[in-house]
């Protein structure tokens, strides 16, 4: 292979990358915090005893598990604001879409992280004349938090790389920001093997953050 | 001794439970007086632990009464009275005077002991820290265990733990002590410091009930032993009526089955 590597044209536009790396970090942290809220309110009906409540709670998580994220994106953007009426900011839809997706499969890991203490350790705050809602915030939740963290930085890592959807819907995060690098220097190569590293440097400096949280929220195993 | 003047601390009527088409408790009357100590015994799937159970409500019965120090407990509408409901707040209350120690233990491993045993009085009853920490020191010294305040549980042998549980039950000052299987998944060498802190309690004069397979220990801890079998009490006597000379053929032939069964 005779190419010629130049990555220079790619590295003096550097502020357009650094600013669709910001932007990458912006609409993941926002759609972070609204997923938790959305994946916390699932998860609570999910949970609860009714099952008025547990039903569409049931049918909001498999109708994200079953259908493709890029269509969500599609729909917020372009849909929902011919029902509403509307436009839509390609951030406000993007973080609509990130935040439900993510959202309904958050929900699966709290749901399953409360799931999985175990009987006894109801029973035994139980007997202490201990309340649902005491019994909740005192016992199971912190230790449920314990076993949530790994799936949950999972689930927030497939967050992270999906927001790269959002350059379909023209958001300047960082893949669009390297869409329009590529159209003014013609060098694919160059510009996608930066992208791919700079989604690799964010990604592992993130599981290097989880790491440390994790550590401190098992410190009494 | 039993004070015969005063009214039961605690009576069973017409108690049954369904776990869908089993029927596990059949219909059992029952009281106990203030600083009884019963010994529940009975074959595995008997009933005996779901009994106890019922009794603080970790199990809902699915008929019959349960009575409090003379007061019935759950509340009943006009028209149906054999529908009990059980507000959640009456149960707490209930729980709060009726404490429990589990076969496996059953201690909060993201706390350490000290605040194993603070739990109930700092979040149930409220308690000032400073307050609920002394109290909590003093029942576990009196489980022998004030030197591992600081441990968490995973730390701590099963016998240790079981300490630890019964000081955290001790905490809360209960009326009623019950003990489901207490020493059933220890390490036989583990028995006795578990057994010898329940005998201690037994001095003291405190109400309990005690579900065990220590045969050995029932006959010298109790007031009063029940036999259970299918569902029903088949046998209620001094420990020496049942263990020693059972009237019934069913207990006699359960007792037969352990061998090692020395008083």
């Amino acid at each position: 292979m005779s190419y010629q590597w130049d990555f220079s044209p790619v590295l003096t536009r550097w502020p357009l990358l650094l600013d669709g790396l910001l932007n990458t970090v912006k609409i993941a942290a926002i759609a972070i915090v609204f997923g938790v809220l959305v994946g916390l309110v699932l998860a609570l009906l999910r949970l609860s005893p009714r099952r008025l409540l547990r039903l569409p709670a049931a049918v909001f998580v498999e109708f994200y598990r079953n259908t493709p994220p890029i269509v969500h994106f599609f729909w917020f953007f372009y849909a929902l604001p011919v029902v509403l009426n509307i436009s839509l900011d390609p951030l406000v839809a993007a973080v609509l879409a990130l935040s439900t997706q993510s959202g309904a499969f958050y929900a699966e890991v709290f749901r399953g992280g409360i799931r999985s203490i175990e009987r006894g350790q109801w029973e035994g705050a139980k007997a202490l004349g201990m309340t649902h809602t005491q019994l909740m915030r005192r016992i199971v939740v912190p230790q449920a938090a314990t076993r949530m963290v790994a799936p949950f930085v999972e689930r927030s890592f497939e967050l992270i790389k999906t927001t790269a959807l959002a350059s379909t819907l023209a958001y300047g995060e960082l893949l669009y920001q390297a869409m329009m690098v590529n159209s003014e220097t013609f060098r694919p190569l160059e510009v996608y093997t930066a992208v791919a590293l700079l989604y690799l440097v964010l990604l592992v400096s993130c599981s290097a953050l989880a790491r440390v949280a994790e550590a401190r929220l098992t410190a009494y195993r | 001794m039993p004070d015969s003047t005063r009214p039961p601390i605690l009576q069973v009527s017409g108690l049954h439970k369904w776990f869908g088409a089993l029927h596990v408790l059949q219909g059992i009357d029952f009281s106990v007086a203030a600083g009884e100590r019963v010994a529940i015994i009975g074959g595995s799937g008997s009933g005996k632990s779901t009994f106890l159970r019922c009794l603080n409500f970790m199990e809902m019965p699915t008929s019959g009464r349960i009575a409090l120090d003379g007061t019935p407990l759950g509340r009943t509408s006009a028209g149906k009275p054999d529908e009990v409901r059980y507000p959640e707040s009456e149960l707490c209350r209930v729980r709060e005077r009726v404490g429990m120690v589990f076969q496996q233990f059953n201690l909060f491993p993201h706390m350490t002991v000290l605040e194993n045993a603070m739990e109930g009085l700092v979040t149930v009853k409220r308690m000032k820290k400073a307050e609920a920490r002394e109290r909590a020191l003093r029942e576990l010294d009196k489980v022998g265990l004030g030197g591992k305040t600081d441990v968490y549980p995973g730390r701590l042998s099963g016998g240790q733990q079981q300490r630890v549980a019964i000081a955290r039950a001790l905490a809360m000052e209960p009326e009623i002590l019950l003990f489901d299987e207490p020493t059933s998944s220890l390490d036989p060498e583990l028995v006795g410091e578990v057994l010898r802190v329940i005998r201690q309690l037994a001095e003291e004069g405190r109400t309990m009930l005690l579900v065990t397979h220590e045969l050995g220990f029932a006959y010298h801890f109790a007031t009063k032993v029940i036999f259970l079998a299918d569902g029903v009490f088949h046998e209620v006597g001094t420990p020496d009526e049942v263990l020693k000379h059972p009237k019934q053929e069913r207990t006699r032939a359960f007792l037969e089955r352990f061998t090692e069964f020395s008083f």
